[in-house]
């Protein structure tokens, strides 16, 4: 199989595409790097030197507001000239192809792209162009594509669980909801797996999980009750709403009976269990209020936690 | 024009030659094999040293994507492609644009393939207007018009009521059926094999049962209208074990697989390789290694190329967006080779898989070097390496998952009636 194009011939981060196959010490390099920079944000100056002169484009192909501002906001306070572009697929439709928009913004002196897609695999595509044009010196960040990979937002809910469990070799966690759609989900299961989480379980209807899941070296349930009896961290996932009525589920209702997150739901929890999600949250849906504003829901904090880990995962790329 | 292949050795599977001798070739067609016939004077000889001499290559799929197409290959461009592949007979799926619906579509291909170092194209009629599974075509007049067989390519008809009356209409007249196996809803906005790669890059599944449940409803109608169906492009271990299970129930069915199914499984995919995306798609290992033995003991019956040459700008484009397909005319024997090596088949029983076998799907008295039959031959270095690059390639396609190996076998002379359609530049 071909070089993993995320590392250059010396191992190291070239873009962030997938935390699939990310050796530990650079995700344990990312984490590290990201903890000076949550007292950034709360200084008078909330500003850092390190990108300065940079330019950061945001390309936006699938509509995004929070994730797009956190990496917005993460690059100013790096300093860098941030450029946003959400580019509907329409424009695409009308005639420009995606590395047409990529070749375009790179003459404009772009050294990184952040890339949110529809489709798995369209920042691999721009980065294996980049280096086909020998443009290598552009950055790429996975912001999310299609059913793939969310590293940054992996990342994230990996600084948030160590630092309110401090070690991950022994934790139980668990992953609630629509697994087979997202690309979150994916990302965390690799990012626990390579941190050496002993269990990380999903769980969720058959209808929401991909085949061959467990070869990704996860417990499979179905019951979230079972699910979630001992565990030290609730992952949940985000239910979108098209796959709420139809072949995959009856009903928003019937979702939340069985695999809504409840107070008495999570009883069965550690008691100093942590509750996350992904935003934005379908409170009623995936998630009963109760949690979502409860005391183990770190689910603001993941919020805080993301602008450092983007100014880690931004400056280790663009800094050098 | 009188010709001699001397000091090659001949592999003909379906007279039962594999050994060292000369072929003597006139007017077009084979004149002797091992002694010349009487009164024989070679006005022409071709140097066969260390060469395999066989029947030339009977593809059953190549797309020539003429009409329609032609950004993507011409006539010219694959036909140069089949003769530096050793191919001289070739199936092309109706998948044109217009779909070959109608005779005068199919006498224009047959006529602007009439050339003398043109491989023999065989036209696969569309089964139904449009191919869109509603309306049953003219196949009579197709038939007339050139077309060897019906089929759909890779579209389905969707209403079981139309399919079972097209069988049932191409049995009337003992026309064969070829039909791809691929259930629609099952399949629907897939692009991989339903399988651990596809979880993990987050890609759309095509579960192997779309494939055996399409499968068992045209077997099913196979065996209620008598037709004579062959299965194209099967995927699955579990699909070739239908088959298996329907010819022993006494089911005339036949099939074949696509030499890229035979040396590729979904891992191939790595990161996104957009020449990887395949129809139907690349499966397991487990269904690869299944392909392979059933190609083996004959339960699949022919190899073919599948070859689909696709633009440049076709393949760059997320996974999900890509066209699909691979070029591959000039890698069926190198490919056909890997598999007999990597397999330790005789050769003899490899290249039956790529000459007599699909020839006699494709009810021609082709893929043989019998005595008065057509001089269509493969001349090639099995030693020999060829480095498949995309200069190497004649197709107007250079979408390849092979592209910069080395791959064993490089054709030295093909042959078309006699007529020398391509021969190997020298050093």
């Amino acid at each position: 199989m071909t070089r993993n194009p995320q590392l250059n011939r010396n191992g190291e981060l070239q873009h962030l595409l997938t935390i699939d196959g990310l050796p530990r010490e650079i995700i344990a390099a990312i984490l590290d790097t990201a903890e000076p920079f949550t007292e950034v944000a709360e200084r008078e100056m909330k500003k850092v030197p390190l990108l300065r002169g940079k330019s950061v484009f945001n390309l936006f192909f699938e509509n995004s507001t929070r994730t797009r501002t956190t990496f917005e906001i993460a690059a100013k306070r790096l300093s860098a000239d941030v450029i946003n572009l959400n580019i509907n697929t329409s424009s695409t439709a009308k005639g420009e192809t995606l590395l047409d928009t990529v070749d375009n913004l790179a003459a404009m002196q772009a050294d990184m792209f952040v890339v949110r897609h529809a489709s798995s695999g369209a920042p691999y595509l721009i980065a294996q162009h980049l280096a086909a044009t020998d443009r290598d010196h552009i950055h790429v960040v996975n912001a999310g594509d299609g059913r793939h990979a969310h590293p940054t937002q992996g990342l994230l809910d990996m600084y948030t669980i160590r630092h309110f469990k401090k070690d991950f070799t022994n934790l139980t966690v668990a992953i609630v909801g629509d697994v087979l759609h997202s690309r979150v989900a994916r990302s965390q299961i690799h990012a626990l797996t390579t941190l050496g989480v002993p269990e990380v379980r999903v769980i969720a209807p058959k209808t929401l999980l991909p085949t061959g899941v467990e070869r990704m070296g996860v417990r499979v349930f179905h019951d979230m009750r079972e699910g979630l009896r001992g565990v030290d961290v609730v992952m949940m996932l985000r239910l979108q709403n098209e796959r709420m009525n139809g072949a995959l589920l009856p009903s928003p209702q019937e979702y939340f009976k069985y695999y809504g997150l409840t107070p008495d739901k999570l009883d069965l929890a550690k008691p100093d269990a942590i509750v996350m999600h992904p935003g934005p949250m379908n409170r009623g849906v995936e998630i009963d209020s109760a949690v979502a504003d409860g005391r183990q829901a770190v689910i603001l904090p993941q919020v805080t936690f993301g602008i450092a880990v983007r100014m880690a995962v931004m400056s280790m790329l663009g800094g050098m | 024009m009188r010709i001699q292949i001397t000091n090659g050795h001949v592999v003909d599977p379906a007279n039962g030659i594999d050994k060292p001798t000369d072929v003597f070739i006139a007017d077009g067609r084979i004149a002797g094999i091992g002694k010349a016939p009487a009164g024989f004077a070679a006005e022409g000889t071709i140097d066969a040293s260390g060469c395999i001499v066989c029947p030339g290559l009977v593809d059953l799929a190549a797309r020539l994507r003429e009409p329609g197409f032609e950004y993507r290959a011409t006539l010219e461009s694959e036909m140069a492609a089949a003769a530096a592949g050793g191919v001289t007979s070739l199936a092309c799926p109706p998948d044109t644009d217009p779909p070959l619906d109608e005779p005068g579509l199919v006498e224009m291909l047959k006529h602007r393939a009439r050339l003398p170092e043109f491989a023999h194209v065989y036209p696969v009629g569309a089964l139904t207007v449009g191919l869109a599974g509603q309306r049953l075509t003219e196949m009579a007049e197709l038939a007339e018009a050139g077309c060897i067989a019906f089929g759909q390519a890779n579209r389905v008809i969707l209403d079981t009521q139309v399919l079972l009356r097209a069988m049932q209409y191409a049995s009337t007249f003992g026309f064969p059926v070829w039909l791809q196996a691929q259930d629609p809803y099952l399949a629907r906005n897939g692009v991989a094999h339903d399988g651990e790669v596809a979880a993990r890059l987050g890609l759309t599944g095509i579960p192997v049962v779309a494939e055996t449940i399409a499968l068992a409803t045209i077997l099913h109608l196979a065996q209620e209208t008598g037709a004579r169906l062959h299965v194209t492009r099967v995927s699955s271990a579990a699909g070739l074990e239908m088959i298996r299970a329907a010819r022993a129930a006494g089911i005339a069915v036949s099939c074949d697989v696509a030499a890229h199914h035979l040396h590729l499984c979904e891992n191939d995919i790595g990161y996104f390789n957009p020449h990887a995306r395949l129809d139907p798609p690349l499966r397991s290992l487990r269904d690869r290694d299944a392909l392979r033995a059933g190609l083996a003991d004959g339960t699949v019956d022919a190899l073919c190329s599948d070859h689909t040459p696709v633009d440049d700008d076709g393949k760059l484009a997320p996974f999900d967006e890509v066209e699909i397909g691979a070029t591959a005319l000039e890698l069926l024997l190198p490919l056909t080779l890997k598999w007999a090596t990597e397999a330790k088949l005789p050769l003899a029983r490899a290249l039956a898989r790529v000459t007599s076998d699909p020839a006699r799907i494709l009810g021609l008295d082709a893929g043989t070097l019998g005595v008065g039959r057509a001089a269509d031959i493969c001349v090639f270095d099995p030693k020999a390496s060829v480095r498949i690059t995309r200069e190497h390639l004649k197709s107007q396609g250079k979408n390849t998952p092979f592209l910069g190996m080395e791959l064993d076998g490089e054709v030295r002379f093909t042959l078309i009636e006699g007529h020398l359609a391509y021969s190997a530049p020298m050093g």
